[in-house]
């Protein structure tokens, strides 16, 4: 048995440990908003923060989260639903195109944010080249994490 | 507002041309009253097969295409609502289901027309032998840059103005004023003179009464109030906050996975398939042998997953196990030397205008296969209960799909339900039927339903790959080194046909190619042959200009004197770039101009060749798709073909070893990363040209930008992409 603390809840899971921590954030705890993307931590589309630090959850066993806080993109807003700033400007500036890909780029730029409020390109550059969009929307979103970084 | 009944509507003839063709009626007895079921709740009532409007006088747009990120459903929507006069806020859409009344009769056309303009297509013109043509052929695609520029142009607007003249006809009559009395404005009817206003909603029942025009009156662009604009798109919200549901969340009752093994060597069947460590470990269900595919369905995706690893497969030979790229080059280049070709465009007597010319210039140009490494690993979820296939998975083609689900299954076709989810990219792969069919035949074993999901890994070596192609070019050169001859043969000729003419006038052509046979899938890669003959077509010319010691700029300029749109984007991106501001020691610029799907578009790019890799610093693009429907949609739309393309040219790279292919996963297969992206400044040109697509012509023109800029910074020249593997420190 494993325990998690996701979003601010605590799970109990009884899965195999070596079982990567997105399936079972996927399938066991039905938070599909965190994507398989690659299995090799090569895309980032799996990207979650454990105890605040961005994984790729399809390469994390859920035994090493035992007992860590994780926090998937069902989590990044405010309780009452207010978003994120960076959820806010991947609106405003209409970032996302098949979307996909999305959750895991908004995780990587939370985690850029919280570390780095005011990043430079370099650390965008730095924090966001993880995280792979088919789509080509990197422009948007190097521009949506310095609107959020202003607001 | 009495109770609506389902008597009385629209029915097949209510609108000539193309909104007839996937127009239906839903009183009783029409031909498809099984639509009228999938799209109508009680209170609601369908106008037309594109619109419905509600009681609380929402209007739904019904859109007969797929979201994979191009923003089709604002875009369709958007169409439609401008020509009704419908108020933005309170409009929705909703997906049309697999049905024949959505059969994309355009892009059939187009496929069967070879491109050829139809004198008032828009506004009038489809006959019925196309429409039962494009019927037979079961199309209901997303592909060819087709939503706006057919769907939208051809349906959707025509649908919104039928619906508010029937809608203002209603009214007249209802007050007993005349028509010209009326004026409607988001969603309402007013009488000035009275004082009167109604929402839509009011007259929709009584609408119904009347004839539909045939021929309803489109705005022109100075009454567009929606079209042109930025309007937001629908489907983002959802897409920021985990909540937007593709086909791989799809979750149902009871469900099972598979994990699922294609040939190494595409086209070989399994011989035998030894399951016994397999379905000994934890939660697995079966292991099946499906004679192309292995598949294990189990428990949990991860555990069949690591189960199918276990699974001991051998796979029959087909005679391509020893062909390695090669070998595949080499047979292209013995099928250009055989001397059999097939003409494509053969203009006066190029060949003899060479041989005559000042000099000539020769140059062999290649492409490798390319894989569409769309984000979402394709999956389709299937459920065979009560006699019925139910299917929940993102395709480009639903209706195809579900008719060959109900050849392959032995069903009745209205026995197949598809249930198409967003796509987490398409760019042509989930136009290919293999991964729904696969999850059908699985399912087929179970009263389960399974949903089936692909690893990177068969994504990266069981694709329909874009083409591994050659083309050799020879132009005769004038004294003024302007070329007076162009020949060119290349191998790998599919879909658009006329992907390899030139826009550039030169009196003598002769553009042909030649058959090969080989064991690799084609299919259908974001622009399709645009994507080699951009390169092909804009690197010759880029030498040509190079060889008469010319400006490669003006050099295309002097040969599009009577091409004015092409000239326009040109002179745009040109401009956009300051192209002639000198740039640092060790920078270039490189400029290309590529004509696809009725859009033109113009990029120069500039390299810094200084590093370790070239590193594109920023791209100019300059676009001309006749009219912008959505500034911001279609800016994001080149924006992302310029990246989508940007990754081919630098790393995109499938090889075939021992018949197989070599790549796997994005370790391998490596995409375009945010330290690698330009900087894109994107001009948009308004020509008031027929509406051409957004979503495939920025990718075919930023290859040879790249390499044009490379060789201008360098002075190597790239002939065969991508361009990581090149010596000079480009690797």
């Amino acid at each position: 048995m494993v325990t998690l603390k996701v979003n601010g809840e605590t799970r109990q899971v009884d899965v195999d440990p070596d079982t990567p921590l997105l399936w079972v954030v996927r399938e066991q705890l039905k938070l599909t908003g965190t994507k398989f993307g690659c299995g090799i931590a090569q895309c980032g589309a799996c990207t979650v923060h454990l105890d605040g630090v961005p994984v790729r959850s399809c390469s994390t066993p859920v035994s090493f989260a035992d007992g860590s806080e994780v926090t998937t993109i069902e989590g990044v807003a405010e309780p009452d639903g207010t978003l994120h700033a960076i959820q806010q400007a991947w609106i405003d500036e209409q970032v996302p195109q098949c979307g996909y890909c999305q959750s895991g780029q908004i995780m990587s730029a939370v985690a850029l944010l919280k570390e780095t409020p005011d990043p430079t390109d370099e650390d965008i550059d730095a924090a966001m080249s993880g995280n792979i969009c088919r789509c080509g929307a990197y422009g948007r979103i190097r521009k949506a994490i310095k609107a959020a970084a202003q607001a | 507002m009495g109770k609506w009944t389902r008597r009385g509507f629209i029915t097949a003839g209510v609108l000539t041309g193309g909104v007839l063709a996937v127009g239906v009626g839903i009183r009783e007895g029409h031909r498809a009253p099984g639509l009228a079921d999938m799209m109508t709740e009680d209170g609601e009532a369908l106008v037309n097969v594109w619109v419905k409007i509600a009681p609380d006088n929402t209007v739904t747009a019904i859109v007969p295409h797929s979201e994979m990120g191009q923003g089709v459903f604002t875009s369709m929507a958007q169409m439609l609502a401008d020509e009704m006069d419908a108020d933005w806020d309170k409009v929705a859409f909703e997906q049309a289901p697999a049905h024949e009344d959505y059969a994309n009769y355009a892009l059939g056309r187009e496929f069967i027309m070879n491109g050829a303009t139809v004198p008032g297509f828009v506004q009038d013109s489809l006959n019925g032998a196309f429409l039962m043509l494009t019927k037979n052929m079961s199309l209901q695609i997303t592909g060819g840059s087709t939503a706006v520029r057919f769907t939208g142009q051809g349906g959707m607007r025509i649908a919104g103005a039928a619906a508010r003249e029937m809608i203002v006809k209603a009214a007249a009559s209802e007050w007993d004023v005349k028509r010209s009395e009326l004026r409607t404005d988001k969603s309402y009817v007013h009488h000035d003179a009275s004082g009167r206003s109604e929402p839509y909603a009011t007259f929709a029942v009584k609408a119904a009464e009347f004839a539909p025009p045939t021929q309803p009156t489109l705005k022109t662009p100075d009454q567009y109030k929606l079209m042109g604009q930025s309007l937001k798109r629908f489907d983002i919200p959802a897409k920021v906050d985990g909540t937007a549901e593709f086909g791989i969340d799809v979750d149902l009752p009871g469900m099972k996975h598979a994990a699922i093994m294609g040939p190494p060597v595409l086209g070989a069947s399994v011989e035998s398939v030894d399951a016994s460590s397999a379905e000994a470990m934890p939660g697995v269900v079966k292991v099946l042998n499906k004679g192309d595919f292995v598949a294990v369905v189990a428990d949990g995706y991860w555990q069949a997953e690591n189960a199918l690893r276990a699974v001991g497969v051998t796979w029959t030979k087909t005679g391509a196990e020893n062909m390695s790229q090669g070998d595949l080059f080499a047979s292209h280049r013995a099928a250009m030397d055989s001397g059999k070709s097939i003409k494509d465009v053969k203009r006066g007597n190029a060949e003899k205008t060479a041989a005559s010319a000042a000099r000539v210039f020769e140059a062999e140009y290649t492409v490798p296969f390319l894989a569409h490494a769309a984000m979402e690993p394709l999956n389709a979820t299937a459920w065979m209960h009560d006699g019925t296939l139910e299917l929940w998975s993102g395709l480009q083609n639903p209706l195809g799909v579900r008719d060959q689900l109900a050849e392959e299954m032995d069903l009745k076709k209205d026995k197949v339900i598809i249930h198409n989810t967003l796509l987490g990219g398409g760019f042509g792969r989930r136009a290919m039927p293999d991964y729904p069919s696969q999850a059908a035949q699985i399912a087929a074993e179970f009263d389960h339903p399974v949903k089936l999901i692909w690893s990177r890994e068969q994504d990266t070596t069981q694709d329909w790959y874009r083409p591994a192609a050659v083309s050799r070019f020879k132009a005769g050169i004038g004294e003024d080194g302007m070329p007076v001859s162009w020949e060119n043969l290349f191998v790998e000729k599919h879909d658009p046909p006329e992907a390899s003419q030139i826009p550039y006038e030169i009196a003598d052509q002769h553009i042909h190619y030649a058959e090969t046979e080989h064991h690799m899938r084609f299919g259908p890669w974001r622009s399709v042959d645009h994507t080699q003959h951009g390169f092909f077509i804009e690197s010759f010319i880029d030498e040509l200009a190079h060889e008469a010691g010319q400006d490669p700029y003006q050099y295309r300029r002097a040969l599009l004197a009577n091409a004015p749109r092409h000239m326009a984007a040109l002179d745009a991106a040109a401009k956009a770039a300051d192209w002639d501001r000198p740039r640092p020691e060790g920078h270039g610029l490189g400029i290309a101009l590529v004509d696809s799907f009725g859009t033109v578009v113009a990029h120069v790019a500039e390299v810094d060749a200084t590093g370790e890799r070239p590193r594109v610093t920023h791209v100019w693009s300059a676009a001309d798709p006749g009219y912008v429907m959505n500034p911001d949609g279609f800016i994001a739309q080149i924006e992302s073909g310029i990246i989508y393309g940007l990754s081919a040219t630098l790393h995109g790279e499938i090889t075939i070893e021992n018949g197989a292919v070599v790549q796997s996963n994005f370790h391998d297969y490596e995409i375009l990363r945010m330290k690698e992206a330009p900087e894109i400044s994107v001009t948009l040109i308004n020509s008031g040209a027929r509406v051409g697509g957004g979503g495939e012509p920025g990718t075919p023109p930023i290859a040879p930008a790249v390499t044009n800029a490379i060789f201008n910074a360098t002075g190597e020249r790239i002939r065969d992409l991508p361009v990581s593997k090149h010596d000079g420190g480009y690797v």
